[in-house]
């Protein structure tokens, strides 16, 4: 682990930041943090992590100093083991500390590998038992509408909790409820435990499945900024009474190439010293 | 043991027909009841809670519930036959600051969705009220509505606070009790018309306390639920053999009231019997027999349990199956006598 290398440089939130500098950031948080334990589910994070910029820093309303807010808009992670790429958002917009990242996963952190509601400033929910996201914000679209808020709920979940039965339960129900301030993002990585997502439970074509459910639906490339700005600017403004779904197709490990052409990259081992050299391949990439 | 469903049963010799209907009441012919209390309170309580919302999944009208879906259209939720979701969307609406009471047979509850009431409430100590219908045999349609091991699972839930009420008076206390408390609660809930039984024992519910209902220098009979008044008729029942039966009532199966239960089974000369509306396994007969070795209290006549036998149990009529596993009045006073 290393421990003298200097914080990232990052502006203040709220200055003009590109999504893109944004993304870079997030991704560079979280392979510090796997780097701290030498191995995690750190292909997720980086494959996730221009949806996490374009949600955090285009689509969300929220108070860093007040992740409580009530006029905040609602992010849930229902994959609890993508607590990484959250902690990394989180810390990109100054919810969490810079300096608590070298906590992860450590006894007493903030920071568990699993994310809990309990544990950590931003973070909405449990998640970790797949499958309970939609659900939970179901309930919490619901409740927004009865206290009048206009506030959206964002759910992202992974395409292996399309195998749970409860979420397509909580699908139905979103649609019968014609909740319009529900917004769902599949991160469809292709990779589950154990093995490629469509060979342990086919659930393309997945599009037509949420549209027959009376969703409004995107299918966009996850890591295309631009295209991610305009598929959350079209579910945020869509007119239609029905929830929205962004379907995000990421690459895992997106912007680390040698760790994208890992077969098994569903939890990544990744040796001592190839931290660093993603990390460098990383500042490499990094579009200004 | 059942007989072969290949061997056809000899013909009925007489008698009224037995029913296992599903809206059979607990209630003997005569006995005084009460039409949906759980749904009555609810609707007064919600009077001045304006955070109180119900839901259901596809059995508002078999819980009570639509007693207040009626009364409150706007604040009722139907979330279809969809268990794990009701309790999803129960935490969900608890994390915006509602109180929602989510309804369901104990069967569902406890077996179907139990990993969202686990993870998505109790783990986040979330004000969701749990009310269920059905629990232990009060059904006769078999296994698959009987929930004769939902204090088994539910007892293991960290933060989840267990309720067993034994009537339509102390439902009407309970109510908002559970939501006045702090955290998840389940409660066993009877419904439709429900027997009228405490009040004429000028008994009050306090969460969290065992009470004793009647005293009797003999037998203590430690029980829960419905079968609180099964033994307060087993007493009558057993006075006629000079038999003195004190009956402690323990409506709160968790946090158990383990100071009123250790001075009462501690007390001595008496026959220590705890009777439940439960499989044997893991319920409140268990509670107690672990509460009394941990603090090294042996009831000098002895302990003995009443309650179902491990066994998926038969379909037929309610007071039939309640004979044959041990829990109707004259089989519990039948035990009692035995072991005296």
């Amino acid at each position: 682990m290393s421990t003298e290398r200097l914080p990232t440089e990052r502006p203040r939130a709220g200055s003009n930041v590109p999504l893109s500098e944004r993304a870079y950031h997030i991704r560079r948080h979280a392979l510090r943090m796997g780097e701290v334990q030498g191995q995690g589910y750190i292909a997720q994070a980086l494959g996730i992590s221009d949806v996490l910029a374009v949600s955090y820093f285009h689509a969300m309303t929220y108070r860093p100093e007040d992740p409580e807010w009530e006029g905040r808009d609602r992010f849930l992670l229902s994959i609890g083991h993508y607590a990484i790429a959250l902690y990394a958002a989180l810390i990109e917009a100054e919810i969490i500390p810079e300096d608590e990242l070298t906590s992860y996963g450590g006894d007493d952190s903030r920071l568990p590998m699993s994310g809990m509601a309990a544990y950590t400033p931003g973070m909405e929910i449990t998640g970790g038992s797949l499958g309970h996201g939609l659900g939970i914000a179901v309930g919490m679209a619901l409740g927004l509408k009865r206290k009048g808020s206009k506030n959206f709920v964002y759910n992202l979940f992974s395409d292996g909790e399309l195998d749970e039965g409860s979420t397509w339960e909580a699908a139905m129900s979103a649609g019968s409820f014609k909740l319009d301030n529900l917004i769902g993002l599949v991160d469809v990585n292709g990779m589950q435990a154990d093995g490629a997502s469509t060979g342990v439970l086919n659930f393309e074509p997945l599009a037509p499945k949420f549209e027959a459910f009376n969703w409004f639906v995107q299918r966009v490339d996850g890591n295309d900024i631009d295209a991610l700005v305009a598929a959350f600017d079209a579910a945020r403004n869509h007119p239609g009474p029905q929830p929205r779904i962004i379907i995000c197709d990421t690459r895992m490990a997106k912007g680390v190439p040698f760790l994208e052409a890992r077969e098994r990259n569903h939890f990544l081992r990744v040796e001592p010293d190839e931290w660093q050299r993603a990390l460098a391949i990383l500042d490499e990439g990094r579009v200004r | 043991m059942r007989r072969s469903k290949y061997e056809k049963p000899a013909p009925r010799e007489g008698g009224s027909l037995k029913t296992s209907a599903m809206i059979a009441s607990l209630a003997a012919p005569g006995q005084r009841t009460k039409a949906a209390p759980f749904g009555h309170a609810l609707v007064e309580l919600a009077k001045t809670r304006p955070d109180i919302v119900g839901l259901s999944a596809d059995l508002s009208k078999y819980t009570d519930l639509h007693i207040f879906a009626q009364a409150h259209p706007e604040r009722f939720y139907q979330m279809g036959m969809a268990e794990q979701l009701l309790m999803s969307a129960a935490a969900g609406l608890a994390r915006e600051g509602f109180t929602p009471f989510a309804t369901t047979y104990a069967v569902f509850a406890a077996r179907r969705a139990y990993d969202f009431i686990c993870l998505a409430i109790a783990e986040e100590n979330l004000d969701v009220k749990i009310a269920c219908a059905l629990p232990g045999l009060t059904t006769g349609y078999g296994p698959s509505h009987q929930a004769t091991e939902d204090l088994a699972i539910f007892r293991g839930m960290p933060n989840l606070t267990i309720i067993d009420p034994c009537d339509a008076h102390e439902i009407e206390q309970v109510v908002p009790a559970m939501a006045a408390h702090k955290g998840p609660v389940y409660l066993r809930l009877l419904r439709g018309n429900v027997p009228l039984v405490l009040d004429e024992y000028g008994y009050t519910f306090e969460l969290g306390k065992a009470k004793t209902i009647r005293d009797g220098r003999d037998v203590l009979v430690i029980s829960s639920g419905l079968m609180t008044m099964r033994a307060l008729e087993v007493a009558d029942a057993l006075r006629d053999d000079r038999i003195d039966v004190a009956v402690l009532h323990v409506p709160t199966i968790k946090p158990l009231d383990e100071a009123t239960i250790l001075r009462e089974a501690g007390r001595g000369g008496r026959l220590v019997v705890v009777a439940e509306n439960h499989t044997v396994i893991g319920g409140l007969g268990e509670a107690v027999a672990g509460v009394l070795m941990r603090n090294g209290t042996m009831p000098e006549r002895g302990f003995r349990q009443i309650g179902l036998p491990d066994q998926f149990l038969d379909a037929g009529a309610l007071p039939t199956l309640h004979d044959r596993y041990g829990i109707s009045t004259a089989a519990m006073a039948r035990s009692i006598r035995g072991w005296l």
